[in-house]
């Protein structure tokens, strides 16, 4: 069965000259920046937080965060992995401030080996995607993800979604490697369950196929 | 190899980072187990399902509109003057 392919990365040849530039108050080279990776921190933030209208808040408060800390940015890491550090914490307080009634914890590990034990094993339809309209699949998809604890999804779009590496993602969230190979197992698993009752094969059954 | 050492190798096989014997060991599980089958393509389904669902897009409007609030708001400030604790580098 074939792997996975990671994300093939764009080229940041000039990355570290804009970074340079902005860092010597050069706008212009910072709003570059800004236009390379807006679409991602913005999926990145409504991942996290659920909300659009929290999403495009972090969005501009992660860019002014990264612009004002520049001078900290020690360029050991790529500037993007950085970036998403900050956004990850500005999206995570916001989804504090909205659930305070709720522990919201990048260390939140829940505990239960049942909840990556699959139960669902019906092989899917060969296409998914054609069971259903775009509109419905992005429902289904984004109903689903919402269901997992916020310490899931956020490894989930930055391994699968956003393709960062392992240790990428262990750098971005201040994590272990093994504990982001962990929640990436039970993210990845719980997924496939819930998708399971939409996807599974129905040929012959009641389905929609 | 048991169901349950399989899928705690799932990541790592679906990822391609292992070595060649644990490899082989994992695909000869495979070719008798049909549930760990069914559950390794599943999954990969799942993650390719996510990559290329585009969920979550930022429009182009409101792509226009943030930045240009994002570098409306930077312009009142230098880089580097952080009025917050600062994040440091990730390790």
């Amino acid at each position: 069965m074939a792997t996975i392919q990671p994300k093939v990365e764009e080229p940041a040849g000039d990355e570290l000259r804009l970074v340079h530039a902005a860092k010597a108050g050069d706008i212009g080279a910072f709003e570059e920046l800004v236009r390379r990776y807006d679409r991602n921190v913005f999926r990145i933030a409504q991942h996290i937080t659920q909300n659009r209208e929290d999403a495009e808040d972090v969005v501009q408060d992660a860019f002014l965060k990264a612009y004002q800390n520049l001078g900290n940015f020690q360029e050991q890491s790529k500037f993007y992995t950085w970036l998403v550090r900050i956004a990850v914490n500005e999206a995570l307080m916001r989804l504090r401030r909205r659930r305070p009634e709720r522990m919201v914890s990048l260390d939140e590990d829940i505990k239960t080996e049942e909840d990556s034990m699959p139960r669902e094993v019906a092989d899917w339809a060969p296409n998914p995607e054609q069971l259903y309209s775009q509109g419905e699949l992005k429902e289904i998809l984004g109903k689903t993800i919402q269901g997992l604890p916020p310490s899931f999804r956020t490894v989930f779009v930055l391994r699968d979604v956003e393709g960062l590496s392992t240790e990428e993602t262990a750098d971005a969230l201040d994590l272990s490697i093994p504990a982001v190979k962990s929640r990436l197992l039970r993210a990845r698993l719980q997924l496939r369950e819930r998708l399971s009752k939409y996807f599974k094969n129905r040929v012959g059954g009641d389905g929609k196929q | 190899m048991t169901c349950s050492e399989f899928l705690k190798e799932l990541t790592d096989y679906l990822d391609g980072a292992m070595d060649a014997q644990t490899k082989a060991e994992l695909e000869d599980h495979l070719q008798w187990c049909h549930n760990c089958y069914v559950v390794c393509n599943t999954t990969k389904m799942t993650i390719e399902i996510y990559r290329e669902s585009h969920l979550y897009e930022l429009p182009d409007d409101l792509r226009g509109r943030l930045r240009t609030a994002i570098v409306k708001r930077c312009s009142g400030h230098n880089p580097g003057d952080s009025p917050d604790s600062a994040p440091d580098s990730p390790k």
